[in-house]
């Protein structure tokens, strides 16, 4: 609807000013005109802005406003009488020294570097399946219907499955692994204890690949086929090309891509939450699992809240760095 | 020119829509209930048939029923255990919650500290017929000492030692161990074969806490002190944990598979003989479900260290149970009550405890002869005389969730062969303590 009306505003804004104008000058008197002509815009942005302020905006600040308060199960029903606690809850979270701190310290270490691991991997992934998927074969368009299978199914149903699949007794990964391939002396338990961080790695990747595959697809469309002969006539292989054309061309879709799956994968919340239930192994404990955890199950939301805030000054410093470090760094290579 | 302004206008009134949903959102839960809609009530119900779908068809008869009577329209949802907290919780905190919703009677304490919930004063208990048609101890779990309850309670449920007859028979074991030391012994008899003794659910938190909190009377202790301090530590605790996580890291009775169980697997493996023997609350109806004959089985009281159940250190179940409970600003005040009036009549007592297999806190329920079944005699004789209540402490359901973790986390210790001794359950249990003192 916009893409129709945009177009004629500038024209028409006078045009509306006679028509039907009489009443919004009364209401607005000497509103300049340069305003009252540039307002559509703003006019047609206000819905997405309240709504970004509704669904995005507001829960943060109460968020934030939750965390400087005791808010226990004997306030949650009427939070207006929650006593006011400064930094107190941010102190509870940040002792390292004592078990609630130390162990929100260790499920920020295993999120680090479940997030490592998990956008590592699901870029190189991607980022070789959308490479070979450039040449034209048959079957070139089936394979990409079922590479993106992942990201179309529903997060719970798909994650609902993997648990089934990764069940020590019935499921059929060991069914796989130790009985018919024999890799293992004893089934193993991936649900519980160490080996379920792997268990989440796998399925994290398994679920964010597509993603990347989409969007490194996309990047590679742009690429002229051209820069690939020119280089293939000056006698360069396929690894030459990849790191001297692709992957510097890529360079913007990269950019944004790592960032976003950086992000995702580090507030993960349905996978470990759909594998573990309600508490993770200490292996595969989460961020937002553990802040989750600190909220419903101790009934203290003030420190959960304390919590959340610090992932977000810490993701918003983490992407801050990463926007600075990676433009920079564009603009020194455009350079050269 | 007119499709330019009609288009402002609806841009306007869908951003004016979004600020008011907005405001509305955020109402204040702190006014009290009324009875404003008069002929709708929600209701949460908990999963106390074999699934969900089951509940279903059990209690929507029932609905109709009280429907017809009162021209009330009751709307169910039956949520299952693994989320029914979460969404009480959730419900408490926003205010959009049911009118009428069934409580696991070991966190009416907690729930009641949070004030959501309709006390049952005298006035409101005169309402549904009097606090005496109930049965005391039921009442007791119902809330802290010295308060009005939070709830009223609904059904009523102990632990017991099923078996499977066949597999005893086949060992050559004459009846069900009525000890520990026995049901070791004959647990070594049982396990062999790829067979196993005894089932446990280790990543069922809750199922967790009632085994060891029985466990932990039987060693003497309490989780917790009379003036409601956490005292998981102390060594009859620490004991009582690593006697029910030593069925399957020392005597290997219990299949190491279990470590990960939490969907009730146990019960599964248990009717398909793949188990012995199951401690559970009320299992019936789910045997019969999973095509078990009530003939293949028994149920025996839960064993004790030496002599016979009884109170004190010879308790050998919680007294577990059910409540009905009623939202504070419900917009239906006298529909729920009247609600719950149906629910806990002398009727529908013994129908639906019957369908469930759990015993009525209703005291002229319970004379109906379908409860004196063999199976049922053993829960309400352990009720009567052998069960005590959970620690009705407000911080009872972090209680279930620290420690009951620390238990699942000991189990996957002893599944993946970890060794499991005093001081490394004495360590989870002081980091399950601290988490509690925050």
């Amino acid at each position: 609807m916009t893409s129709t009306v945009t177009p004629p505003v500038q024209k028409s804004g006078s045009g509306a000013d006679q028509g039907g104008g009489d009443a919004r000058r009364r209401r607005l008197p000497r509103l300049p005109d340069r305003v009252r002509q540039g307002g559509l815009p703003y006019l047609l942005l206000l819905p997405a802005v309240l709504l970004e302020l509704l669904v995005h905006i507001v829960p943060m600040v109460i968020g934030i406003v939750m965390s400087f308060r005791e808010l226990t199960q004997f306030y949650i029903n009427n939070w207006g009488k929650a006593p006011w606690r400064a930094f107190d809850n941010y102190k509870i979270a940040v002792d390292f020294d004592a078990p609630l701190g130390e162990a929100l310290l260790h499920s920020f270490y295993v999120t680090c570097v479940f997030t490592v691991i998990t956008v590592g991997l699901s870029w190189l992934f991607g980022m070789a399946a959308a490479v070979m998927l450039q040449e034209n074969f048959r079957g070139r368009g089936l394979l990409r219907g079922i590479f993106l299978t992942p990201y179309a199914l529903p997060v719970y149903a798909a994650v609902i499955t993997w648990a089934f699949m990764f069940q020590r007794d019935n499921g059929m990964i060991n069914h796989v692994l130790h009985d018919q391939l024999g890799l293992t002396d004893e089934p193993s338990f991936w649900l519980i204890g160490d080996n379920s961080f792997i268990a989440l790695v796998v399925v994290a990747v398994w679920k964010s690949w597509p993603f990347a595959f989409l969007m490194l697809m996309a990047g590679l469309q742009n690429i002229p086929r051209e820069l690939y002969e020119a280089a293939s006539i000056d006698g360069a292989g396929v690894w030459q090309q990849i790191r001297k054309i692709t992957l510097p061309s890529l360079r913007p879709v990269n950019q944004v891509l790592v960032l976003v799956l950086f992000l995702w994968t580090f507030n993960d919340f349905n996978t470990p939450y759909v594998l573990f239930g309600d508490s993770a192994p200490e292996a595969a404990d989460l961020i937002s699992i553990h802040i989750y955890q600190s909220s419903f199950v101790t009934w203290n939301f003030g420190t959960g809240s304390a919590m959340s805030v610090l992932l977000l000054l810490f993701l918003l410093l983490v992407t801050a760095v990463y926007l600075v470090a990676t433009s920079r760094g564009r603009k020194g290579s455009g350079a050269v | 020119m007119r499709r330019i302004r009609a288009a402002a206008v609806i841009t306007l009134a869908t951003a004016l829509a979004a600020g008011v949903t907005g405001c509305g959102g955020g109402t204040s839960t702190d006014e009290g209930g009324g009875n404003d809609s008069p002929k709708t009530l929600t209701y949460w119900a908990s999963n106390q048939g074999p699934n969900i779908e089951a509940d279903k068809k059990i209690l929507t008869p029932e609905l109709k029923k009280f429907e017809k009577e009162t021209g009330i329209k009751v709307k169910l949802e039956v949520v299952p255990w693994s989320d029914l907290l979460t969404r009480i919780l959730a419900a408490t905190t926003s205010g959009q919650g049911p009118d009428v919703l069934n409580i696991g009677n070991t966190w009416s304490a907690s729930l009641q500290a949070t004030g959501a919930l309709l006390p049952w004063d005298d006035k409101n208990f005169e309402a549904i017929g009097g606090r005496d048609r109930f049965v005391d101890s039921a009442v007791a779990s119902a809330g802290a000492d010295g308060q009005p309850p939070a709830a009223v309670p609904l059904y009523s449920l102990a632990y017991a030692l099923y078996y499977n007859k066949q597999m005893f028979a086949d060992a050559g074991i004459d009846g069900p161990p009525a000890t520990w030391d026995e049901l070791v012994a004959d647990g070594k008899k049982l396990s062999k074969d790829g067979k196993w003794a005894l089932g446990a659910e280790g990543g069922n938190l809750s199922n967790n806490i009632h085994q060891v909190f029985a466990l932990g009377q039987q060693h003497g202790d309490n989780f917790f002190d009379a003036s409601g301090k956490p005292t998981f530590t102390t060594d009859g605790n620490v004991a009582a944990v690593k006697q029910y996580v030593d069925f399957m890291a020392k005597d290997k009775i219990i299949a190491p598979g279990n470590a990960e169980y939490a969907q009730n697997q146990s019960l599964t493996d248990f009717a398909k003989g793949r188990t012995a023997m199951v401690l559970w609350q009320a299992a019936a109806s789910t045997f019969a479900s999973q095509g078990m004959k009530p003939e293949d089985w028994g149920a025996a009281p839960v064993p004790v260290p030496s002599g016979a159940p009884g109170t004190g250190k010879q308790v050998n179940s919680m007294v577990a149970g059910i409540n009905i409970a009623v939202f504070k600003n419900t917009k239906n005040l006298e529909g729920a009550k009247k609600f719950v009036k149906f629910m806990t009549s002398d009727a529908e007592q013994k129908l639906l405890n019957k369908t469930y297999g759990s015993i009525p806190p209703v005291a002229a329920a319970q004379a109906d002869p379908a409860f004196a079944a063999p199976d049922l005699k053993v829960l309400r004789d352990t009720l009567a005389n052998s069960a005590a209540p959970l620690p009705q402490v407000p911080e009872e359901s972090q209680f279930e969730t620290a420690v009951g973790t620390a238990v699942k986390d000991l189990w996957a210790d002893a599944a993946s062969g970890t060794p499991v001794t005093t001081e490394s359950v004495k360590k989870r249990l002081d980091k399950a303590q601290q988490q509690m003192q925050q």
